[in-house]
């Protein structure tokens, strides 16, 4: 089965700064991947790069069997974004927000409708559909991120730093939420976070990246007993501080 | 990019300054009509009535200024008002990364944005225009001739034109300009540079280039004069208005106005001059409307250009 997302030697300099060095990847269908990295490090480039969204200088990209390069539309109709840090129409209801991504996804109105239906309940917001945007929670805010995604059926979902600034509660939630879609709808996921133990906890593969390149790929396990020894036990979080110290 | 062009013209009439300053307008427009209108009528009693009256509704100054300067002034506002924040608002809000990584190409967004600019001013004018024109109807009563429609016609496609102009420019500022507060500040700057200090900076350019040197050579006042007049075309609001005065005023046929007439004396002048037909009018006007149009066009294709390789990031 070919990979859902695959890169070789995917590059993309600031002038002199390189921003992502040489990134060879790929992740494959179902996979719920976590992509870690200090600031800076060169996540969001990666991830804008896989959507056409920026040019990458050098290497190449393929997403669903598509260059990004070349046939951005073809990848965004079937990839979810979440960028970091999300922003809706906050003059608009929930509902509207998703009718506008709806229309700009040129889904014909009954299913539109339909989609928002399932979309907001999947993520828990049914109730609050008809609210202003602009009066919701942060983790609302967040969870109707994704329900924006949603109404596209996606085949892929990229979220950047998808539990960013949300209590212990909301970043289960939206956990669950993400491990569900993947289970039950076959969706693959890519995300990015800082939040080590949740990424443990949810991603069946991570790829660690440290000022633009890729140091570690695996599962947390393989990495585990690659870094830290074969009887230590699986802990994201000491293998991030090795590489970390390392480079 | 309907659907943009669709949310954004939901945006604009439902926007509350866009109303406000809308509503002034209208409402400033209306009383200087009405006053045009009486002055006219009273001046018209026990007259014949000389031609292309109807006009003198939108050229005559009424108490303080005539209608067609007044929209030479705001027009330019309402423009910068639709645009300032067409794309600086999306990057504050956090959605244009969203914006664009939806099935759209790049340019739908700005070309979807421009597009609703240009027919909510499309609309706000003539319906404006229309207004005027039934309430000239009702307080003259005189009925315009074919010909004073199509000048009149002619107008609104000069004013959408220029308005649009300052919308395209008041985009660009909205793409060059993170903040909000700089790009409006950019376009009402250049605004008031264009409108009120051109007659200077033309003045100043005449004299760098063609100094009068003796103030009684008179072939030296006349080519500083002219270089005066022809760097003042490089601003569209004198661009718009000796385009409008030309067209509405079927009598002018020079374009800079050297004796300063009053109305009757203008309307007691006129019996003894024939007025310059519609097309030709048309004909005098082309150049200026081309320009206009041209100018709008630049600023589109920057915003279009710079807009297309900017790097979109949420933060
Ligand atoms: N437009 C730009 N011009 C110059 N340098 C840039 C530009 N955009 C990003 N960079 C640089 O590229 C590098 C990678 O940035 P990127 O946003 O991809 O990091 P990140 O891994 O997403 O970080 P964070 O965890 O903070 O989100 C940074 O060092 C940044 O300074
Ligand atoms: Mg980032």
């Amino acid at each position: 089965m070919p990979a859902i997302i695959q890169t070789e030697g995917l590059t993309r300099q600031y002038g002199r700064q390189t921003a992502v060095d040489g990134l060879s990847l790929e992740i494959n269908e179902q996979e719920i991947f976590g992509f870690l990295g200090p600031n800076g490090a060169g996540k969001t480039t990666t991830i804008l790069m896989l959507l056409g969204l920026t040019e990458p200088t050098g290497g190449r990209a393929r997403v669903l069997g598509v260059d990004p390069a070349h046939d951005p539309l073809q990848i965004k109709r079937q990839v979810g974004y979440l960028p970091e840090n999300v922003g809706f129409y906050d003059d608009l209801t929930g509902r509207e927000n998703l009718r506008y991504m709806a229309r700009l996804n040129q889904l014909p109105e009954s299913k539109a409708r339909e989609q928002i239906e399932t979309a907001l309940a999947t993520v828990g917001l049914n109730g609050e559909g008809d609210k202003l945007v602009g009066a919701y929670s942060r983790g609302m805010r967040q969870r109707l991120g994704i329900a924006e995604l949603l109404i596209k059926e996606p085949k892929l979902l990229i979220l950047d730093e998808p539990t960013l600034g949300l209590d212990p509660d909301g970043t289960n939630k939206m956990l669950d939420l993400i491990v569900s879609l993947s289970r039950d709808r076959g969706i693959t996921v890519m995300l990015s976070s800082h939040q080590l133990e949740q990424v443990q906890r949810i991603c069946s593969r991570v790829g660690i990246m440290i000022k633009g390149r890729l140091v570690a790929l695996g599962s947390v396990e393989e990495l585990a007993k690659r870094k830290l020894g074969d009887d230590a036990g699986p802990n994201l979080e000491e293998i991030y501080m090795r590489y970390f110290k390392e480079t | 990019m309907w659907t943009i062009c669709r949310k954004e013209l939901a945006d604009h009439f439902s926007s509350i300054r866009f109303l406000i300053l809308f509503c002034l307008i209208l409402m400033v427009a209306l009383v200087s009509t009405y006053m045009a209108a009486t002055s006219v009528r009273e001046a018209l009693e026990g007259m014949f009535k000389p031609s292309h009256v109807f006009l003198l509704l939108f050229t005559a100054p009424g108490k303080f200024f005539s209608l067609v300067q007044f929209i030479a002034f705001f027009g330019p506002l309402l423009g910068i008002i639709m645009g300032f924040d067409a794309i600086n608002r999306e990057r504050q809000h956090r959605t244009l990364a969203k914006l664009v990584s939806q099935p759209i190409f790049r340019d739908a967004v700005i070309n979807g944005k421009f597009l609703a600019g240009v027919i909510t001013v499309s609309i706000a004018v003539s319906s404006l225009i229309l207004l005027l024109t039934g309430m000239g109807l009702l307080t003259v009563g005189v009925v315009p001739g074919q010909e004073e429609i199509g000048r009149l016609v002619v107008y609104l496609i000069v004013s959408i034109a220029y308005v649009s102009f300052w919308l395209g420019l008041a985009i660009l500022f909205s793409i060059l300009f993170r903040s909000l507060a700089t790009s409006v500040l950019a376009s009402v700057a250049l605004w008031i540079f264009f409108s009120f200090f051109i007659g200077f900076a033309s003045d100043l350019v005449a004299d760098a280039l063609k100094p009068v040197r003796n103030s009684r050579d008179t072939e030296q006042i006349v080519a500083n004069r002219r270089v005066a007049d022809a760097a003042s075309l490089a601003s569209p609001a004198v661009l718009y208005s000796q385009a409008t005065s030309t067209i509405l005023d079927p009598y002018r046929r020079t374009r800079s106005n050297l004796v300063l007439t009053g109305m009757m004396e203008r309307l007691s002048l006129e019996r003894f001059r024939n007025p310059l037909p519609l097309d030709q009018s048309i004909l005098v006007v082309w150049p200026y409307l081309t320009s206009l149009l041209a100018l709008t066009l630049v600023c589109f294709g920057l915003s279009y250009v710079i807009f297309m390789r900017q790097e979109i990031r949420s933060v």
